[in-house]
């Protein structure tokens, strides 16, 4: 391997999120040690360190920059997912504050879990060398470990915590076996060098390096939660606290996304004969399975579980599509998919109490002549989940879907609505307990300001990118 | 402006009802009937300055709305859209007046009106292939909690099942856009979805015609609904309260017929052409099997529910003849069926307000202690049913003599459809208003009230005028009717011409576009045989 570090390229205003985060999160442990019980601090601190990355992230002029040998890149691509991550951790926050005193979950190192994790994620999406993207990996599955199995007297968030832990590390073997393959084959772990080597035929038939890719694709596609590798989810987004859940379903999943797309579209565009078919199989598979999985479930976290594999589904088709209008849409996907979750999921939390979630569908029955606000907000974000117009997912989708069509996969676009179609029967279901079925027992809501910002958040976010989304899809399409 | 203020005022509306106490339930019914109201009288304000003369878009606004995708704000009233756009804002209107009664969630009932009024007009107006698709999807979700919140015992069922056929249907349509958007950026160069460009630009071949016409044809056959994709509608509505019966029958299934007239017809000719004969026999199927199963309904709402599958394969068999009397026919039709299955729906509903039940064998000699309800019932029907004189029969006149151009056959079937919608529901009017009266509760039925004559009388009306003069309405999309044949069907041609010696001897020639304009002339003849009568 060639030296990683050579003095000329290290270049820290490009890292500058890196850094700018890391030593926030770093603060917030100190902090923990000094404040005592008082949290509230360390909040504050966490989404002052969020905002001060995202402005640090746009330090870097021109885009797009590399440095650290080619390792590390600021382009549109990584700028924008920045953005979403930091989005996303600070809805994630918002989200923990009450639900975590509601809870008892004093640790402070919370924060500074998400923090760190965050910074695994801008890593990740900003890697263009295999040995950063397995770093940026490993931070991310490491902070999310810890932050599954927080509520240490819950025996599903204990169970969900050593699922994940099993299942990831199992799968971080594949990932970097994978990696190893590839070098091995190719001689570098840098992505424009191995498609560099890929332009030559005679490496095309590799066998090695094939087995290599498969490995990669098994790595990637546990992370994203993809079928067949998808069996974790249920279970670690059940067992996991709320916020996290949200968390984890959005942020590591876009970065992993990032990733994926990164290393299959810059990496091994010349080798696309090989995994384009796999991928649509995986990307099948994970949208039947997720729907059809969806439709059984009683459990909403379950279903949202569920939900985000078929989800993760389609986004696949953007990886396969691997154009730039399909990174575009991987953007903006991720985007509005970030407002969605977190603000169902920030309704989940309102519904919940200390000790009883609250999380079976019939505990939504007649919701929406109790609380009709509550409930139309909920029925935008299911809506918009399924695709529906005017909406931020149907925005979302039809970018999607006119990537994957330019790219001539028209197949697998059917394929994709006519699962739309299915999903729009669980998404209705949560409807269906709200308006049209009556309360079976009294709603206890726990109206906390803070996780009702982060739903009205949601709520614009998710109608304004589906009724205004020139601004976001000029930024995304660049 | 003034269109899309038309548009979004119910919308508005349904906004500012939100924010009224949930308590005061007479200021709720009186705020939506007066939005419903402003809305009706403004849209006939765009009948009157209408310019029939025209096939031309009026009234549009064009505005960039996602400028990166070259996506516009773009609307625009033409001939054809015209008609649906008035009677849409006329049924919200009546619907609204006839669900004074609702007892449960006022307020969340007319809030779905106005909502929905909003997503069907908007359906009509939008001349952007995404804008449509937005308002097309957009206004199942009020219609799905209608149907699900107020209506009978298997209304989760039934709305989920309307929602998921309409939704299967019109996503493969998604898909279909969505080719074209890249299709039409590929060979002009520009990125739009602009329906009037595409019409003008869209250059395919026959084999990729036929895929595109296949993927519009199933949102919009979902939606008519033509056999075999009904079996959504007799569940939808029955289970649906009364005004969302009305506004399903008069407005949602005329987005489907709208759709395949201002897309499928004019973006894909060729594949129209050669599709004629499956639709024919598709509609002629659905004629036969709509009023056949209408026969043996016990349940007067489901007999409603099943004419209407017959009447609508009356309108799409006008639609595919392609040639001018067809297509005023259908597009004729299209209102009639509105107000006159609209009239039904209501009166059923009146029916069943009284008694709670819709099953035939407890009514019975009602003619005696109900006789305005008696004879607004037989008004209805017999605009139904098409006889001379009313609407019915104006639009059912032209589909067969348009049909009639085209195959003989074809004709004869229809034909059939008619005398057997006189069969079910005279034989309905008769068990239901003649016979002895015997059944106790019906001895204390009351007669219409007030109420309920504002919501029929204006149906009554109608039906009326259209029969008797039906100039007025042919007018306004006699031009636009004009230039679409003259799009799709330049030769007017006839696809069976071995049954040219059967049709009217003088237009079975093959015409040339410019004897189409004296063929149009002569279009004006129907209406004046019918005015005489």
């Amino acid at each position: 391997m060639e030296p990683i570090l050579a003095p000329e390229s290290i270049d820290l205003i490009a890292l500058a999120p890196v850094l700018v985060l890391s030593v926030f999160a770093m603060m917030v442990l100190v902090l923990d040690l000094w404040g005592g019980r008082n949290k509230t601090l360390l909040m504050f601190t966490s989404l002052v360190g969020l905002l001060m990355t995202a402005i640090s992230a746009f330090a870097k002029h021109p885009i797009p920059a590399y440095s650290f040998n080619d390792s590390y890149v600021v382009d549109h691509l990584s700028l924008f997912f920045i953005c979403i991550f930091t989005l996303s951790s600070a809805l994630a926050i918002l989200l923990s504050v009450e639900y975590n005193e509601r809870e008892g979950i004093r640790a402070g190192e919370y924060y500074a879990l998400i923090l760190f994790c965050t910074v695994g994620m801008i890593l990740l999406a900003s890697s263009t060398d295999m040995i950063m993207i397995f770093l940026g990996i490993e931070i991310v599955s490491i902070c999310l470990y810890v932050l599954a199995g927080i509520r240490r007297n819950d025996h599903r968030s204990n169970e969900a915590a050593l699922k994940y832990f099993l299942l990831g590390a199992f799968a971080t073997g594949f990932l970097l076996y994978g990696m190893t393959l590839v070098y091995g084959s190719t001689g570098s772990t840098n992505l424009f060098k191995i498609a560099e080597f890929v332009k030559n035929p005679s490496a095309q038939t590799n066998p090695l390096l094939l087995m290599g890719l498969v490995l990669l694709i098994i790595g990637f596609g546990f992370k994203v939660a993809s079928v067949p590798f998808h069996m974790w989810a249920p279970d670690v987004y059940q067992g996991a606290p709320t916020p996290v859940t949200a968390f984890m379903s959005v942020g590591p999943k876009a970065a992993a996304f990032a990733a994926f797309f990164r290393v299959f579209a810059e990496a091994f565009p010349e080798l696309s004969p090989s995994w384009e078919l796999l991928l649509s199989i995986i990307a099948v598979l994970s949208m039947f399975v997720g729907n059809l999985g969806a439709i059984m479930q009683t459990n909403i976290k379950r279903m949202l579980a569920f939900s985000s594999i078929s989800h993760a589904g389609y986004i696949l088709m953007a990886v396969i599509a691997k154009s730039s209008l399909a990174s575009s849409a991987l953007l903006f996907y991720m985007l509005s998919y970030a407002f969605m979750t977190f603000g169902i999921f920030g309704i989940v939390i309102i519904l919940g109490r200390k000790g009883e979630e609250n999380l079976e569908m019939s505990n939504y029955s007649g919701l929406a002549y109790k609380h009709p606000v509550i409930a139309l907000s909920m029925t935008i974000f299911l809506l918009s989940l399924g695709g529906l117009p005017p909406f931020a997912g149907f925005v979302a989708k039809f970018y999607l879907f006119s990537a994957a069509i330019q790219e001539g996969l028209l197949t697998l676009v059917i394929i994709a609505v006519l699962n739309s179609a299915i999903s729009f029967y669980y998404y209705l279901k949560v409807v269906v307990f709200m308006y049209m079925k009556e309360p079976e027992a009294e709603f206890k809501i726990s109206l906390t300001p803070m996780t009702l910002f982060v739903i009205l958040v949601g709520v614009i976010g998710t109608i304004n990118l589906g009724i205004f989304p020139n601004a976001i899809i000029a930024l995304a399409s660049h | 402006m003034f269109l899309t203020f038309i548009t979004f005022l119910p919308f508005v509306g349904a906004v500012f009802l939100a924010f009224m106490p949930k308590e005061n339930e007479n200021a709720i019914k009186q705020t939506a009937v007066a939005v419903a109201l402003t809305d009706f009288l403004l849209s006939l304000l765009l009948w009157t300055n209408f310019d029939n003369t025209t096939h031309k878009m009026q009234f549009g606004l064009n505005i960039p709305w996602i400028e990166a995708w070259g996506i516009n704000y773009h609307v625009g009233l033409d001939g054809i859209s015209l008609l649906l756009y008035v009677m849409t804002t006329f049924l919200t209107l009546i619907c609204i007046i006839a669900s004074w009664d609702v007892k449960k969630h006022i307020r969340e009932y007319m809030m779905a009106m106005l909502a929905l009024s909003t997503g069907m007009l908007g359906v009509f107006i939008a001349l952007d292939l995404f804008m449509f698709y937005v308002f097309w999807e957009f206004q199942l979700v009020p219609m799905y909690i209608i149907v699900g919140v107020w209506g009978g015992p298997r209304r989760i069922y039934a709305s989920i099942k309307f929602f998921l056929f309409t939704a299967v249907g019109s996503l493969l349509m998604l898909v279909a856009i969505i080719w074209i958007y890249f299709h039409i950026q590929q060979t002009t160069g520009v990125a739009t979805a602009d329906i009037l460009y595409i019409t003008e630009h869209l250059d395919v071949s026959l084999d990729v015609q036929k895929w595109l016409w296949m993927a519009f044809f199933l949102a919009f056959a979902i939606k008519v609904p033509m056999f075999p994709f009904h079996t959504w509608l007799p569940d939808a509505h029955v289970e649906a309260p009364t005004a969302g019966s009305v506004i399903l029958a008069g407005v949602l299934l005329k987005m489907g017929t709208y759709g395949f007239l201002r897309f499928n017809l004019p973006f894909f000719p060729q594949a129209s052409y050669e599709f004629v004969p499956m639709v024919a026999w598709l509609a002629i199927i659905g004629i036969i099997y709509g009023a056949l199963v209408a026969m043996v309904q016990e349940d007067l709402k489901k007999l409603v529910a099943y004419s209407s599958v017959s009447h609508l394969g009356f309108v799409m068999l006008g639609i595919f003849a392609l040639n001018p009397y067809g297509i005023q026919g259908a597009l004729i039709q299209n209102i009639n069926h509105g107000i006159s299955t609209g009239a039904l729906f209501l009166l059923v509903g009146i029916l069943y307000d009284r008694r709670h039940t819709r099953l035939i064998t407890e009514f019975g000699g009602l003619a005696k202690i109900m006789p305005k309800y008696t004879i607004c019932f037989m008004i209805a029907a017999l605009s139904s049913i098409g006889l001379p004189g009313m609407n019915g029969f104006v639009g059912e006149f032209l589909v067969l003599l348009g049909i009639f151009q085209v195959n003989g056959l074809w004709a004869a079937f229809a034909t059939s459809g008619v005398i057997l919608a006189a069969c079910y529901i005279l034989w309905m009017f008769q068990r239901v208003m003649f016979l002895e009266l015997k059944n106790p509760k019906n001895m204390e039925l009351k007669d219409m009230n007030t109420r309920e004559l504002i919501t029929i009388v204006p149906l009554i009306v109608l039906i009326f005028w259209i029969g008797l003069y039906p100039k007025p309405f042919m007018n306004t999309f006699d031009a636009s009717v004009t230039h679409l044949v003259s799009k799709v069907n330049p030769d007017n041609f006839r696809p069976h011409q071995e049954h040219k010696s059967d049709s009217h001897g003088e237009h079975t020639q093959l015409l040339t576009p410019n004897e189409m304009a004296s063929l149009n002339h002569k279009l004006q003849m129907p209406n004046k045989v019918l005015i005489k009568e």
